[in-house]
């Protein structure tokens, strides 16, 4: 029932989307999404382990590293190890990372709950990999693939943007990276600094509908 | 009545044998154009600096460029449409060019034997820069780096689209800027 009616409340959506759209330039829903300087909403998303998982629960936490990213796509594949390197560099620091899947299993069949536990087996991920089960985070953070970036710091309670896009600038060989925008941003957020490159882009799969 | 039924048949049957013939021969000689491709540099690699005449050109004809990779499903899904659109529009000038986005590394393994399984017809380049960040807003200030993604342009206008397709919605976009 209750994924009957998010169907709605999606379909909804994505139909004055595409009304309020120009004619010749129909955006995605997940078009709209978070600016630099936005506050993220906080979600409370199942686990691989089948816990649910809310921001809040981290109370420590200076900040998170949300990276939304999936079992399948080859650009996902080649980031894992760096993932689990920012997080295991990061969480220590203050800023673990928390990695949500918002891809609809019945569009891309090897992105199930399942399968998304074997992965986090297998590739021995150290953070949470949680599921958009209704597939309603993604499109309030505004992510439109995989892996998409967003960096989020405290401030005041609140979980304000203070990085969208890339880990960083070569997503098919990491021994060729020649600047990591993601570990940048969290150094200069950690030595007080204002993120000096604050959006980047790169390729990625499109989130599966 | 029989007799010219029968002879109606019969050169209906002839005409059947003749086509048939014919589409062996065709068919053949599609075969021959479809294994092409595997010779080396029928799929130029080209860097952004390499891709850019193919976003920039300025003269009679339009132009379909759709960013793509073999292990994007939805990509894949559109394809058949540009093909159908190359083929039913070729004579107002509509050219479809495909930019694979698959690692180079796979081109023999993943991308040429793609193009020759489904026949595609259409001008295929695989782009190889790694650099995205600085390219992407080059291709378009819109694009988030999400594929499928496809820009339309002629000498008169130029649009560019992040999502997929149907046949019918490509057919709209196209015939808008003819």
């Amino acid at each position: 029932m209750k994924k009957g009616s998010l169907s709605i409340v999606l379909f909804l959506a994505l139909v004055s989307v595409a009304v309020l759209s120009s004619f010749k330039s129909i955006q995605p829903a997940a078009a709209d999404g978070y600016t630099i300087g936005d506050a993220a909403t906080d979600f409370k998303l199942k686990n691989v382990d089948g816990k649910m998982v809310s921001l809040s629960d981290y109370k420590e936490a200076k900040g998170f590293i949300v990276i939304f990213t999936c079992n399948t796509c080859p650009y996902a594949v080649a980031s894992e190890d760096r993932i689990n390197a920012l997080d295991t560099k990061y969480k220590p620091k203050g800023f673990p990372v928390i990695a949500i899947n918002p891809n609809n299993p019945e569009v891309q069949p090897d992105d199930t709950f399942v399968k998304m536990q074997a992965k986090a087996k297998e590739k021995a991920f150290t953070f949470p990999y949680l599921y958009d089960e209704s597939q309603s985070i993604y499109a309030k953070y505004g992510a439109t693939k995989t892996p998409h970036v967003y960096l989020l710091q405290k401030e005041k309670g609140k979980y304000i943007v203070k990085y969208i896009g890339a880990i960083d600038d070569n997503v098919r060989d990491a021994s060729a990276v020649k600047v990591p925008f993601l570990a940048n941003a969290i150094d200069e957020l950690l030595a007080g600094k204002e993120v000096s490159v604050k959006e980047t882009k790169a390729i990625g799969c499109s989130v599966k509908q | 009545m029989l007799s010219i039924f029968l002879l109606m048949l019969c050169i209906a049957c002839g005409n059947n044998t003749k086509e048939e013939t014919s589409v062996t021969a065709s068919e053949e000689k599609k075969e021959e154009t479809a294994a092409a491709p595997t010779e080396a540099g029928l799929i130029p690699i080209v860097d952004y600096d390499g891709l850019k005449p193919y976003l920039t050109k300025n003269n009679d004809s339009t132009y379909v460029v759709n960013f793509w990779a073999t292990w994007c499903k939805p990509c894949i899904k559109e394809m058949p449409y540009f093909e159908r659109i190359q083929a039913e529009y070729a004579k107002e000038k509509v050219q479809v060019v495909f930019v694979s986005l698959d690692f180079p590394d796979k081109i023999n393994t993943q991308v040429i034997p793609f193009i020759e399984k489904n026949n595609i017809a259409s001008k295929v380049i695989l782009l190889d820069d790694n650099d995205a960040n600085s390219w992407i807003p080059k291709v378009s200030k819109e694009w988030s780096g999400a594929i499928p993604a496809t820009i339309l342009y002629n000498a008169k206008e130029r649009i560019f689209y992040e999502r997929s397709f149907t046949y019918e919605e490509l057919k709209k976009e196209v015939t808008s800027i003819l």
